[in-house]
């Protein structure tokens, strides 16, 4: 992924092995994203688990509209560029459920509370986000 | 001290797909039929209040309504626009202030899903670059969750979409006139899995207009009128999980339709078991099944009985979307939720026709939208 620009330089930490950044509010409570801006006052950044359970899930199968930029987005571009994706909801314990996209997966393998790892994945031929993916070993 | 508001007038320009026709235009003509409706002249009316999200000022509509020097006061409440325009014009009324009041709400959208901008939300730019600002995954990933949670199948979302289809066949002001079969329905284009094409409502157009009146002047006019039993409107509540929302609370939190249903039938002094007839958001097929529970119909899991045994059909214990609802009539944002209560008026006046609900005395609607508010409104005949 090298090659690949973030969709967003502070969505998640940039390191050797990187992990989504939420927020621990003053109460205690974490949330995701950071907040931005004066929102962010009294919010300490941390990362947040690299491993969670599946909560739900769907799949993504028509090209969205603006502001949507991955593939099908582009000028000439139209639906039969766009590539259907899984997206869903993971559950990362004591911490915040957190929407992300699904990687390496197929909708049948997907069960309610399964384990997920975090990765990259690319989205367009330019910028890649963040994903979870069923753990290797599951 | 406050009075009992009536429905006296009920005007409706169809939903669906009106080329040459504004959306305020469609509004104006609801407004027209509801004054007829109720036997009044547009210089009758004290005061308005109503709305539209993408077609403008509904204040403007006094350039073709006639410039009686009213107050007109513009309601600008996303999906909540019609309820809120609703319960506006109840409190001018049972304030005492006026005697006769007008909610109107319309609308008008381009073909296709609803598009809309992180900003507006309070979410930042990746969340709507990457693919996620789309309500229609929000309802898909809410009823995949209380599926696997609750036990229901594919096939009960399929026959949610059918009877709206089937009930839309004997509504006039229905979008979508011709059944459509289960199979149909069960093998279309998925959308969002598990929902496919024919289990979501599309946005449309349409004008919704309800005349309102104090106890006296309906008398005075010898109207037949519909009392509001209660209408609550409600925002979310802590860590509930709503629409546009790229992290949601560990905790499990309270829901907006929950409190405004629990909102509206303490305030009427009834219960789920006095109703006889309700229309509840169905922006897609799960919707209406998790609406019947968060609104206090069933418990979590019977909706799979329910539909099986088609309870909520028109002639079952409970019928819900007598007019298609939202899948056959479409969704135009500030009329949607007026229509409902059109469909209650006309369900208890005995005017419903083909899909008339013998009998019908109570009547229970329900609206749900972004960014996670409710409204619903009982009426009583």
């Amino acid at each position: 992924m090298g090659a690949l620009a973030p969709v967003d330089p502070d969505l998640w930490s940039n390191d050797g092995e990187p992990h989504l950044m939420g927020g621990r509010l003053p109460s205690g409570e974490i949330v995701f994203p950071m907040p931005q801006g004066e929102a962010a006052k009294d919010v300490e950044p941390v990362k947040l688990s690299r491993h969670g359970k599946l909560w739900s899930w769907t799949s993504q199968g028509f090209l969205p509209k603006e502001p949507y930029e991955g593939w099908g987005s582009g000028e000439n571009e139209g639906p039969p560029d766009f590539k259907p994706f899984l997206l869903g909801y993971i559950e990362l314990p004591g911490e915040v459920i957190v929407e992300s996209r699904i990687v390496d997966a197929t909708l049948e393998k997907l069960e309610l509370g399964m384990p997920m790892e975090f990765c990259l994945a690319p989205f367009s031929d330019t910028h890649c986000t963040f994903a979870y993916r069923p753990e290797k070993s599951s | 001290m406050s009075e009992d508001v009536y429905i006296i007038g009920a005007g409706i320009h169809p939903f669906g797909r009106t080329d040459g026709r504004s959306g305020r235009e469609q509004g104006v003509f609801a407004v027209r039929e509801a004054m007829a409706d109720a036997g009044l002249e547009w210089t009758d009316i004290e005061c308005a209040y109503g709305g539209s999200a993408a077609a403008g000022s509904a204040d403007i509509m006094v350039n073709e309504l006639g410039l009686t020097s009213l107050p007109f006061t513009n309601v600008a409440n996303g999906c909540a626009t019609g309820g809120s325009a609703l319960v506006s014009a109840q409190m001018a009324i049972a304030s005492g202030f006026y005697d006769l009041a007008l909610a109107v709400g319309f609308d008008k959208h381009p073909r296709g899903a609803f598009n809309a901008k992180p900003s507006d939300y309070g979410l930042p730019e990746w969340y709507g670059q990457t693919g996620m600002m789309l309500t229609t995954q929000f309802f898909a990933l809410k009823i995949q969750r209380y599926m696997q949670l609750h036990g229901i199948s594919r096939t009960t979302l399929g026959r949610v979409a059918e009877k709206a289809f089937k009930n839309g066949t004997i509504t006039p002001h229905a979008w979508r006139r011709s059944p459509i079969d289960l199979d149909t329905i069960m093998n279309a284009p998925m959308i969002n899995d598990p929902l496919t094409k024919y289990m979501f409502c599309a946005p449309a157009e349409g004008g919704v207009a309800l005349i309102l009146a104090s106890e006296k002047k309906m008398k005075e006019l010898g109207a037949h009128g519909v009392k509001i039993a209660k209408v609550a409107v409600k925002t979310r509540p802590p860590d509930s999980f709503e629409v546009f929302q790229a992290g949601v609370s560990i905790k499990e939190g309270g829901k907006p339709t929950v409190l405004a249903s629990q909102a509206a039938f303490e305030g009427a002094g009834i219960g789920p078991e006095d109703i006889d007839v309700a229309q509840l958001q169905d922006t897609e097929s799960g919707a209406e099944i998790m609406h019947m529970a968060e609104n206090g119909f069933c418990k979590d899991g019977e909706q799979e009985e329910w539909l099986a045994n088609g309870w909520s059909e028109i002639g079952g214990k409970l019928p819900v979307n007598t007019d298609g609802g939202c899948l056959a009539c479409g969704e135009p944002i500030g009329a949607s939720g007026l229509r409902q209560v059109y469909e209650n008026v006309q369900q208890l006046r005995g005017r419903a026709g083909e899909r008339q609900v013998e009998g019908a005395k109570t009547g229970y609607s329900h609206v749900y939208g972004a960014p996670g508010l409710s409204a619903v409104a009982i009426l009583q005949s």
